[in-house]
């Protein structure tokens, strides 16, 4: 049986791991490295690396840190951040990433996702999704977070599907750092929509929370980093949680 | 020596250091004179089939893995890699494959989610030296869209289930194939590659 992923995820920013709430007020919480370690050894099933600002800051991702972090894992390592073409793909592929997360880049030009599943098959392609409520429906965000859209985010995640994504990264922008728990309705209307798998987002706090988005949201992993990196649960205690409500969890 | 075959489609970094890791010297290959003169040879790769295929061909080492095979060298394909190996594949049109087990490589069914990706248990059928020491049931990290069929039962080492049971390890004599990821399986998959690099001669 296929087991349900749990995923911590670095924010970065100029080569710190960060972490904001609704996507400013940013706080330092560590070196990318050291985190990377502890989480491999820790059993975590994936990790996930944002460079936050390189699209605002309109720069190139940190390529050394991305290959420093690589060195310390034997797990799939997801990178993304100001990744804008199939040549800034190859470059972060190359530095040890296993997928590319597309964000800014995928909404300006959704045949990047197409280009993208065609050089490095679909599994590689991570469209990563800034969502937030609007009226009865839901808007696309860029930029990391700093620029409305038009643009429908139901419809969005269908679009990146036919377009060859490979796993979809869905971050409410309305639960982002809130710790309320992840926005469970959204989530449901995007599992049952999609036929790829779908990491939840945004709103983690309690180990609860995890399980919801499994149990009831449909997804097929969980990202959290606020509550793993302030010590507030671990790995291990995520996983022995999640195993006594009996979802498939990796040992 | 451990030969990496390097296609310059895929991240080879993370096998390569997997055996780094673990004590072995490696040897990266993308050329048929370094194909020629390894003792043991890893086939890794992601992406399509009739790309990896063409670009086999067009390097020059189509034949000269073909060879390395019939020569009872140590032959390990990994992901892609161990597609590779099977007659032919599906994938976006019929390609023909290295042929060195014979069998198919099938798309899964829209019935479910794909790519199968994830951690899942790896049940193995019968003694093989790639898996010593590995309890049967472990997980190992999975990411693909197609899946190969061997023609012959005995030639499956282990199976997953994802919805069907698929062959998830094969074995003929000196060639070995990997359809999960050894090198992204954490301890496991490391003792794995260890399995592996025992087999060669130095």
């Amino acid at each position: 049986m296929l087991k349900k992923r749990i995923i911590p995820c670095l924010d970065i920013t100029e080569g710190r791991v960060v972490k904001g709430i609704h996507f400013v007020n940013i706080r330092d919480a560590g070196d990318p490295v050291e985190w990377a370690r502890k989480y491999d050894r820790d059993g975590a099933d994936e990790l996930v690396f944002l460079d936050i600002t390189a699209t605002s800051d309109n720069r190139a991702i940190l390529i050394d840190v991305v290959e420093r972090v690589s060195d310390e894992l034997f797990i799939p390592f997801t990178v993304g951040g100001g990744i804008r073409s199939v040549k800034d793909m190859h470059k972060i592929l190359k530095a040890g990433a296993d997928k590319i997360s597309i964000n800014t880049a995928a909404v300006k030009d959704p045949d990047l996702i197409r280009e993208g599943a065609i050089h490095y098959g679909s599994q590689c392609i991570v469209v990563a999704v800034d969502i937030k409520r609007e009226g009865e429906g839901f808007k696309i965000y860029i930029r990391g977070g700093r620029e409305r859209t038009e643009i429908d985010g139901l419809d969005w995640c269908k679009k990146a599907e036919d377009l060859g994504a490979g796993e979809l990264l869905v971050t409410s922008m309305d639960r982002d750092g809130t710790k309320d728990g992840y926005d469970l309705d959204l989530l449901q209307r995007i599992t049952s929509l999609v036929n790829i798998p779908v990491i939840a987002s945004g709103g983690c706090g309690k180990l609860e929370h995890l399980y919801d988005a499994i149990e009831k949201g449909g997804v097929s992993a969980v990202l959290a980093a606020s509550i793993f990196h302030y010590g507030e649960f671990t790995i291990p205690q995520t996983k022995e949680y999640l195993k006594s409500k009996k979802l498939n969890i990796r040992e | 020596m451990i030969t990496i075959i390097d296609l310059g489609i895929s991240n080879i970094k993370s096998i390569t250091r997997g055996f780094i890791t673990q004590g072995f010297d490696v040897e990266i290959a993308s050329s048929s004179e370094e194909v020629e003169k390894s003792s043991s040879l890893v086939l890794p790769g992601v992406g399509a089939f009739p790309k990896a295929v063409e670009t086999l061909k067009k390097m020059g080492l189509f034949k000269s893995i073909v060879d390395h095979a019939a020569k009872g060298k140590p032959l390990l394909g990994v992901c892609l890699g161990m597609q590779l190996l099977f007659t032919d594949s599906d994938e976006h049109t019929k390609t023909q494959g290295l042929d060195i087990i014979p069998g198919h490589v099938m798309q899964f069914p829209a019935d479910r989610q794909v790519p199968h990706m994830g951690w899942n248990e790896v049940v193995q059928h019968q003694k093989c030296t790639l898996f010593q020491g590995i309890p049967d049931r472990s997980d190992f990290y999975f990411v693909h869209s197609y899946y190969g069929v061997p023609d012959q039962k005995n030639d499956v080492v282990a199976s997953t289930d994802y919805y069907s049971r698929f062959a998830c390890a094969v074995q003929r004599e000196n060639v070995y194939g990997v359809q999960f990821h050894p090198e992204k399986s954490q301890k496991l998959g490391l003792l794995l590659l260890c399995n592996f690099a025992m087999m060669t001669e130095y």
